[in-house]
């Protein structure tokens, strides 16, 4: 065994504690917080058990591979009374139950506004065309053949949080912060593609359009074009998911999500912005003036407490890992605090390797609870400096009507029984 | 080992060497020049200015039959709405109300983007079934109902560039980031701690019972 192999057992090792907690919590069976119990769920049972006597499937019985039934509780939900239908909706990544800052391709979250697409790639086609030299149309075959890279960018919807404009409403991290996700995508950079078809000097705009049944249409500067966007066709390297744009998705890493069109099949270069419905009816922040800002494209700073959160309940006084998640849209995460008291002092968190600008960041904080009732919170800061706000300061710049953008600092209120509610507090 | 690391080294010089934009006519080129029927196939777009709008007409006349027979049922014979799906008129003025209406006609900055968003995207699972005249109809009745154009008035390529819509200049540039900036406080930083909200007393949390209390 290497030591790189021991190392990852020993981290291995602090999880098997929560797969017990939730094998338990799947039963019905509640664990109880009396010494008397502890000591007999931590025991090595005294039979043997079925798994280490009997043989377990083969290699050829799940061509490809699912969770263990035991963790049959991390899945994507969604709330069925936030729209009309589930095929323009969104369900939510289960950040609370997750590791790292990877998330699984099964559990990412997704938002469609025409329902999912399940498109032959044999028939999908990519058009460049508008203010170009000489329109291309693309094949997947085609488009395979080009440049390619592989880059760690999160997407999250600019509804991320949006339940929460006017007071504490949904309890669970899963539904306050879950329209995000992460992963490594693979394709070709949009440049890469615009100058193979040369741009004219006015093209100042681009459009996208997706294929699905609302053929969604955003428009992006075309400085955004030229610097990071990206035509991806891979996600944590198989295929993208036919919920994530299969076989093509654009990314504009850092913005609001809804710009990273899936099932892309258009760009088209122009002078000027389009005004479409996705950038005018939705996604533009209503003020209290009834003036709303458009164009807000950029996800600010961000993070979030992963555990303790309301799906947990802390077990008791004594050693736990705090666990979170910070991100931001203009680049890298330089600090996250976090808080015990509601925001009255603050310490700094360590942050995990690797810290990538427009990605998830991870950071672990050692935490001794004493049973006492805490109110506790996490607060990122980017490297441009942006702090993330309080709900308060958000309000106090766009009100409450904003729906779109609300990156406010979460809080917990953990009670004196261990049970974790989301709360806001002033 | 060594083989592998050899082959992936000849990988990174071949696709540095690689003449992406010259290759010789003998070789497969990627990706193809599009005919001019090709592209207005998929070129369905408008703008404000009323670029890529197609030859056609429609009145609001015309258009109430279509409506009632292809979008009110979910967006209600008057456009109020059924349900959950959006309400598409009225709410004019009230955009700074504690709870503000937004629809076509009391939001929407452009009379463009209806069209566009009819034509691509209308009716919902049902999407580019409309013929154009159809969509100029449909988009004159619903600016019609809120008193926007009148119902005979002519809408098409020319006419629905020209519509000022109620909230033409209800929107501004992103000028975020728009909250306190400098260095954080670290230490006594608030006096008093009040919980201002419970999302438990709220419950509107879906339920599940496949979800472990402990962790």
């Amino acid at each position: 065994m290497t030591k790189e192999d021991g190392g990852r057992r020993g981290r291995a090792g602090l999880d098997r504690r929560s797969l017990l907690g939730g094998a338990a919590g799947v039963g019905g069976t509640l664990l109880a917080a009396a010494g008397g119990a502890r000591a007999e769920e931590a025991a090595i049972p005294a039979e043997l058990p079925e798994w280490s006597r009997y043989l377990g499937p083969g290699v050829d019985d799940e061509p490809y591979g699912k969770p263990s039934k035991y963790e049959a509780h991390v899945i994507r939900r969604n709330v069925e009374w936030l729209t009309a239908s589930t095929e323009s909706s969104v369900n939510f990544t289960p950040l609370p139950w997750l590791n790292g800052i990877i998330t699984p391709n099964g559990v990412f979250f997704e938002r469609h506004h025409g329902g999912r697409a399940e498109i032959d790639p044999t028939k999908h086609r990519l058009l460049i065309h508008g203010l170009v030299e000489k329109p291309l149309v693309y094949t997947m075959e085609d488009i395979k053949r080009l440049p390619c890279e592989d880059r760690i960018w999160f997407l999250e919807c600019a509804a991320n949080g949006g339940m929460e404009w006017r007071g504490a409403q949904l309890n669970g991290c899963q539904y306050v912060r879950g329209m995000i996700g992460c992963a490594q995508w693979t394709g070709v950079r949009l440049k890469t593609l615009l100058e193979r078809s040369g741009l004219k000097p006015n093209a100042k705009w681009v459009l996208a359009e997706g294929a699905d049944a609302s053929a969604l249409t955003r428009s992006f500067p075309i400085e955004k074009a030229l610097d990071d966007a990206f035509v991806a066709y891979a996600q944590n390297g198989e295929a993208l998911r036919p919920g994530q744009g299969y076989p093509l998705r654009l990314i504009l890493p850092g913005w609001e999500a809804n710009m990273s069109v899936k099932w892309l099949r258009r760009i088209e270069v122009g002078d000027a912005p389009w005004y479409t419905r996705w950038e005018t009816s939705k996604y533009t922040d209503l003020l209290p003036s009834g003036k709303a800002y458009k164009f807000t494209w950029v996800q600010e700073a961000n993070s979030v407490i992963t555990w303790p959160a309301p799906e947990h309940k802390v077990d008791g006084p004594g050693q736990y890992m705090i666990r979170g998640l910070a991100w931001s849209g203009r680049g890298r995460i330089v600090r996250v605090d976090l808080t015990f008291d509601g925001g009255k002092n603050w310490v700094t968190a360590p942050l995990q390797e690797p810290i990538l600008p427009k990605a998830l960041t991870r950071f672990y904080y050692p935490w001794r609870w004493d049973g006492s009732s805490v109110i506790i919170a996490s607060r990122a800061i980017d490297e441009t400096g942006y702090v993330q706000p309080t709900i308060t300061q958000l309000r106090n710049a766009r009100g409450r009507n904003s729906i779109y953008h609300n990156n406010a600092i979460i809080t917990w209120l953990v009670n004196s029984s261990g049970e974790v509610e989301n709360v806001q507090v002033a | 080992m060594f083989k592998s690391r050899d082959f992936l080294l000849a990988g990174a010089v071949a696709a540095v060497l690689l003449p992406f934009t010259a290759l010789s006519a003998a070789e497969k080129p990627i990706g193809r020049v599009p005919t001019a029927e090709e592209i207005a196939r998929w070129d369905i777009d408008v703008r404000p200015d009323g670029l890529g709008l197609p030859p056609g007409r429609g009145t609001a006349k015309e258009g109430e039959e279509i409506y009632l027979a292809r979008c009110a049922s979910c967006h209600g014979e008057f456009g109020e709405a059924v349900g959950r799906w959006p309400p598409l008129v009225g709410g004019q003025g009230s955009l700074t109300w504690d709870e503000p209406i937004k629809t076509v006609t009391s939001y929407w900055p452009y009379a463009t983007t209806v069209f566009d968003y009819i034509k691509r995207a209308m009716p919902f699972g049902d999407a580019q079934s409309l013929t154009d005249d159809e969509v100029y109809a449909i988009t004159a009745f619903l600016l019609a109902s809120d008193g926007i154009i009148s119902e005979d008035f002519v809408v098409d390529a020319q006419s629905l560039p020209k519509i000022v819509m109620p909230n033409a200049d209800g929107f501004v540039e992103d000028p975020r980031p728009d909250v306190p900036k400098g260095e954080p406080c670290m230490k006594d930083c608030v006096a008093e701690v009040t919980i201002i909200g419970h999302a438990r007393k709220i419950g509107v949390t879906p339920e599940d019972k496949a979800r472990p209390v402990t962790d």
